[in-house]
């Protein structure tokens, strides 16, 4: 059993392996751990350092105060219309996207018509403008439409996305000629062949899209922070910056931590739960 | 191949009206905007507006806080795409050589990917709060006089330590798919020739990775240079003076905060001409990864 060996898998770099793995892990995941550890501790445990590496016995109590009504105290806004606001964005941008650049890029891909390149082109060339480098004059366009402090403009000007377009683009050019051909002699028009082959085909793309969009959406910071004025229309990551900035003696930590929380687990969830499709989307849409 | 088609001229525009309308008023007439503005002085209300050509890229390129900027940009971006890309291989390389368990470390190591950068900074500031910070605790205990807030060497540390961190998951994932696809027979030969292990990552394996790596190099830099905006601006807010001011916080904050209009359009042309050339680079590259070899 010679071969095993030659190849790097001897059981000493093995365990050697294991080791490294356990320490990248711990690294990795103690951030998040620190934070789920401190929202069980009382705020007294959290400001007297070291912080204990087990759970606290606070947790109910934490978590019972800050949804009812405790982180509304701190940043004027209730912990659930924090999230509903997150979500709206999350599933909003991710919902969004995925419907129009799977329309632009079914109009691209099965149709021919004047200046059907140019429009490629024009949407390719949005992957060179990020919100970062555009953030006053899209700012003033927003006034100008009055969609500060709306939903549809937190949500609309995310959804533009030429990664997802290229994505279906170069899936739906992987459609056999035939299917289209044979869909066509049955009668079918561009609607039911959509609806009936093209959506079926697609939903393992869409599912992994949808993964790494609602993430996307999720974290959303520069975006958000530049469109809402009003806290009730914050997500739920600008509120804990917001919390974050009263700093000072009388801030309650474990109110904090405990939205903390909250703002990390959804996506983490959606990672972790659908991970199949998260990897695969990671790392085919980014090709 | 010639594509098969549907014969409608009205119905493909309706589908692609959606996605160009929204590039049109989101981001072609804003940047446009950015680009007319850059050439514009304007007075501080906003009152009235004149002509002044290049005058904004020339006073930015010679303010020494926009050289600062620029400095403090390289320096993150460096290290952390350095940090993150290094750990990620490590761990990538030692996730291939496990039997078991290959699952469960991917599991744990994909959860920063779901972290806001800026919830991501927060959380490392609250491990290393100079007052009540679990992990500042021991660097005072040990005489350091550890402040992210107040020294600027520690701030600039706290921020490339949220930033590589947050980072980790993807890199990590992307190696693990890069070592993948590397034909094992290639390795066993080195083996058989009698290379040892380090020898056949450096000569066979790494070089095989390069595709993956540069590929990698270009998505990091450009997640240091944009993403990390919520970092700096959740943990040290460009400070502390200017220490970590990037050149995308600088542009905000100048355009947001302080209303130098002229100068913030002129700091986001300079940007978004850098953004093209990682681009244009990124693209570049994807055509080699194609013909692989």
């Amino acid at each position: 059993m010679a071969d095993l060996g030659m190849v790097g898998s001897s059981k000493r770099s093995r365990v050697v392996a294991h080791i490294f793995l356990i320490l990248g892990v711990l690294i990795v995941a103690f951030p998040i751990y620190y934070v789920v550890i401190a929202s069980t501790h009382t705020l007294q445990t959290i400001l007297r350092p070291p912080l204990p590496l087990l759970p606290g016995a606070e947790g109910p109590a934490n978590y019972g105060e800050a949804i009812s009504g405790g982180i509304g105290r701190i940043g004027g806004v209730s912990v659930g219309r924090l999230l509903a606001n997150t979500a709206i964005v999350a599933v909003g941008i991710a919902v969004g996207k995925i419907i129009i650049s799977m329309a632009s890029a079914y109009a691209m891909v099965f149709f021919r018509f004047p200046f059907r390149m140019a429009c490629f082109w024009l949407i390719f060339i949005t992957l060179m403008l990020p919100v970062e480098v555009r953030i006053m004059p899209t700012y003033k366009v927003m006034v100008q439409l009055h969609l500060i402090d709306t939903y549809a403009g937190l949500i609309l000007p995310l959804i533009a996305s030429a990664t997802a377009t290229l994505l279906f683009r170069q899936f739906f050019m992987t459609i056999p000629n035939e299917l289209l051909e044979a869909a066509r002699v049955d009668g079918a028009g561009p609607w039911r062949f959509f609806k009936d082959i093209l959506l079926p085909l697609s939903t393992t793309n869409i599912a992994a899209l949808f993964v790494i969009l609602f993430i996307y959406g999720w974290t959303q910071y520069l975006w958000p922070l530049l469109v809402t004025n009003s806290n009730s229309m914050n997500t739920i990551v600008i509120a804990l910056r917001k919390m974050i900035s009263f700093a000072d003696a009388d801030t309650p930590w474990n109110l904090v931590m405990v939205t903390a929380v909250l703002a990390i687990l959804p996506p983490v969830l959606v990672v972790v739960l659908m991970q199949r499709w998260f990897v695969k989307g990671l790392v085919e849409t980014e090709k | 191949m010639n594509r098969a088609t549907f014969p409608h001229r009205f119905l493909p525009w309706l589908l692609v009206l959606p996605q160009l309308l929204i590039s049109l008023v989101f981001f072609y007439w804003p940047a446009l905007q950015a680009m007319w503005q850059s050439t514009l002085k304007e007075d501080p209300f906003g009152l009235s507006s004149k002509f002044v050509g290049l005058e904004n890229f020339r006073k930015v390129l010679s303010d020494p806080a926009y050289l600062n900027s620029i400095k403090v940009t390289a320096f993150f971006s460096v290290v952390t795409a350095f940090l993150s890309m290094s750990i990620a291989l490590l761990l990538a390389v030692q996730a291939e050589k496990v039997l078991r368990g290959k699952a469960f470390y991917r599991t744990l190591m994909i959860w920063p990917y779901a972290v806001a950068p800026a919830i991501a900074g927060m959380l490392w500031l609250f491990m290393f709060n100079p007052s009540f910070g679990t992990l500042a605790w021991p660097l005072r205990q040990m005489g350091i006089d550890w402040d992210p807030l107040l020294n600027s060497g520690q701030a600039m540390g706290l921020v490339i330590a949220a930033a590589s961190w947050k980072q980790i998951s993807y890199n990590f994932l992307f190696f693990v798919a890069g070592l993948q696809a590397i034909p094992k027979s290639l390795i066993e030969a080195a083996a058989i020739d009698g290379a040892g292990s380090a020898r056949r990552f450096w000569t066979i394996v790494f070089p095989l990775l390069a595709p993956t790596t540069f590929f990698l190099l270009v998505v990091n830099s450009v997640y240091a240079l944009f993403d990390t905006f919520g970092i700096i601006h959740a943990v040290t807010g460009g400070g502390p003076g200017k220490a970590t001011e990037t050149l995308v916080y600088k542009v905000y904050n100048d355009g947001y905060n302080n209303f130098l209009l002229g100068s913030s359009a002129a700091q986001s042309v300079i940007l978004m001409a850098i953004v093209i050339t990682l681009t244009a680079f990124q693209f570049k590259y994807v055509e080699r990864k194609v013909h692989y070899g």
